[in-house]
């Protein structure tokens, strides 16, 4: 499944964060969105989640439309009394929604995930024990069995030490592999240039959106930098 | 003073003592799962300002029809419900956060309701609205609170999934879940209900006592949600019973002895409980190496 971006504005109050954004997240896809901060990337993600309104243009998705997202995370209440294994399978709620229970073969698979990110034997401590790279691991175990057809990830690296990235990694590309569609916003240049095929280079507007090598150039790198650098309080109002 | 003559006798020989504690025991069972969430939502003060904003529409049926039961508790159900809706519109159309908008919004319907009683009414009745006489409950306000007692805990048994998802985070109930905005308004409504159905037993300003401080009482014994639902209800019942019997015996209002007996057992808690009171945190258990 594919997500098209068709000349889309996103902001808050009149104010725009991304700019006349045109372009395709092709299916089966993994692309890195990279760029200074303020400069749209959550914006973009909350947008392709439904959680913003565009102020113009329009977000298609082509085909069954499951998207699963990862927030950034300091917006969950981690010290709330549920366990780990409660937590994900919540991840089913697409699934089973408000009424439906658990099944046996669901259970299998939530602890299968919590394996897959290494954090089967905190299955049945609460989450307010956790660090903040266990939670994230936990996030994604909740991730995999949403089982979507796109997954936006907001900052999944953030404050993520190295070994637990290269276990979160590898499940991108599992994902990527299976055939899901996959969008990441990431920090970490030499990350983006190792693993992301694709990137989108976003400073408000689209600086650069291809193959990885034709988007990490000096030049389009050091634009990005320029643009953030002019950005000030009473931004402009978009004339176009 | 035998013990039977203590604990047992007011309420096996007084029938107004059987109805007060029957009434306490339907709200301790229904504010129980409420109060926890109003908590763990770091929402432990919206229940005290709601108590405050049903005050002008529970007025406004006194001054329509006198101590009738029910037009004060439709008038107290409408206007918490009209709060809840004010502050959620307020909420999502401006940037101010819903706590200031809460803020706001209770205060003047506190207010209004001081006045619109002021306008007819003496000073005798506005204590009875703002402290209750739970000594006073009828069978018609025993109904109410069973009734009400009974949609709570069946809407908590549906919405249980959806209701805790909301708490811990909403982001991700908005994501999964179309009807994420309605789970926020049905618990403010079950809030509402709530505070109506005990404003005739504590009054306004002492009904969300027996539904905050049991709940706040019982994280210090549980660490999930159901254990602290079923402390919350346990010591509910307990503060119930304690303060209908301290009221009976040195003859002092029920409402507040009854909340002042789930203070006392929260303090108790504070102090010595299971989890992250004082004694854990300066008495921990020893280290197993030790």
């Amino acid at each position: 499944m594919s997500v098209i971006l068709d000349n889309l504005t996103l902001g808050y109050d009149r104010h725009p964060a991304v700019h006349h954004l045109c372009g395709t997240f092709a299916d089966n896809s993994l692309t890195a969105i990279i760029g200074p901060n303020g400069g749209g990337k959550s914006t973009l993600l909350k947008a392709m989640m439904g959680l913003l309104k565009p102020l113009s243009g329009h977000i298609q998705k082509t085909g069954p439309c499951a998207v699963a997202y990862l927030p950034q995370v300091t917006e969950i209440d981690r010290s709330f009394p549920v366990s780990v294994f409660d937590m994900v399978l919540l991840g089913f709620w697409p699934v089973c929604g408000l009424w439906w229970g658990v099944t046996k073969p669901q259970r299998h698979q939530a602890l299968r995930a919590l394996e897959a990110v290494r954090m089967e034997s905190f299955a049945g401590r609460p989450v307010s024990v956790l660090s903040s790279g266990q939670f994230q691991r936990v996030l994604f175990a909740r991730l995999m069995v949403q089982n979507a057809d796109v997954f936006l990830l907001d900052e999944p690296f953030a404050a993520i030490d190295t070994r637990t990235t290269a276990d979160l990694m590898q499940v991108l590309r599992d994902w990527h592999h299976q055939g899901k569609t996959v969008i990441a916003v990431v920090h970490d240049l030499p990350q983006v240039q190792a693993f992301f095929p694709e990137v989108l280079l976003l400073a408000r507007e689209c600086i650069a959106w291809g193959p990885t090598p034709t988007v990490m150039t000096e030049d389009n790198l050091r634009k990005a930098d320029t643009l953030a650098r002019q950005w000030h309080d009473h931004g402009e109002v978009c004339a176009a | 003073m035998s013990l039977y003559t203590a604990l047992i006798a007011p309420f096996a020989e007084y029938g107004f003592m059987t109805k007060a504690l029957l009434g306490c025991v339907l709200l301790s069972l229904s504010s129980a799962p409420l109060g926890v969430l109003l908590m763990l939502r770091q929402m432990s003060l919206m229940g005290d300002a709601m108590a405050h904003a049903v005050l002008p529409g529970v007025a406004v049926g006194f001054l329509l029809g006198g101590a009738s039961l029910s037009l004060m508790s439709f008038g107290g159900f409408v206007a918490g419900v009209v709060v809840a809706l004010l502050v959620g519109l307020a909420t999502r159309s401006t940037t101010l956060k819903e706590d200031a908008n809460l803020a706001a919004f209770y205060l003047m319907a506190l207010s209004l309701g001081v006045v619109l009683i002021a306008l007819k009414g003496s000073t005798v009745d506005l204590m009875h609205l703002l402290f209750g006489s739970v000594l006073a409950v009828d069978d018609a306000s025993l109904r109410l609170m069973a009734g009400v007692s009974s949609l709570t805990l069946i809407t908590f048994a549906l919405f249980y999934r959806a209701l805790l998802t909301e708490a811990f985070d909403p982001v991700f109930l908005r994501s999964v879940c179309k009807g994420a905005g309605g789970i926020h308004l049905l618990f403010l409504v079950l809030v509402v209900v709530n505070l109506v159905a005990s404003f005739q037993a504590l009054g306004t300003l002492m009904a969300v006592g027996l539904m905050m401080l049991p709940a706040v009482a019982s994280r210090f014994w549980a660490q999930s949600f159901a254990p602290m639902v079923g402390v919350g209800a346990g010591l509910g019942l307990v503060a119930s019973t304690a303060g209908l019997l301290i009221s009976y015996h040195i003859n002092v209002p029920s409402g507040p002895a009854i909340v002042l007996s789930a203070g006392a057992l929260y303090l108790v808690s504070l102090l010595l409980g299971r989890y992250g009171s004082v004694r854990a945190r300066y008495f921990p258990f020893k280290h197993l190496n030790q």
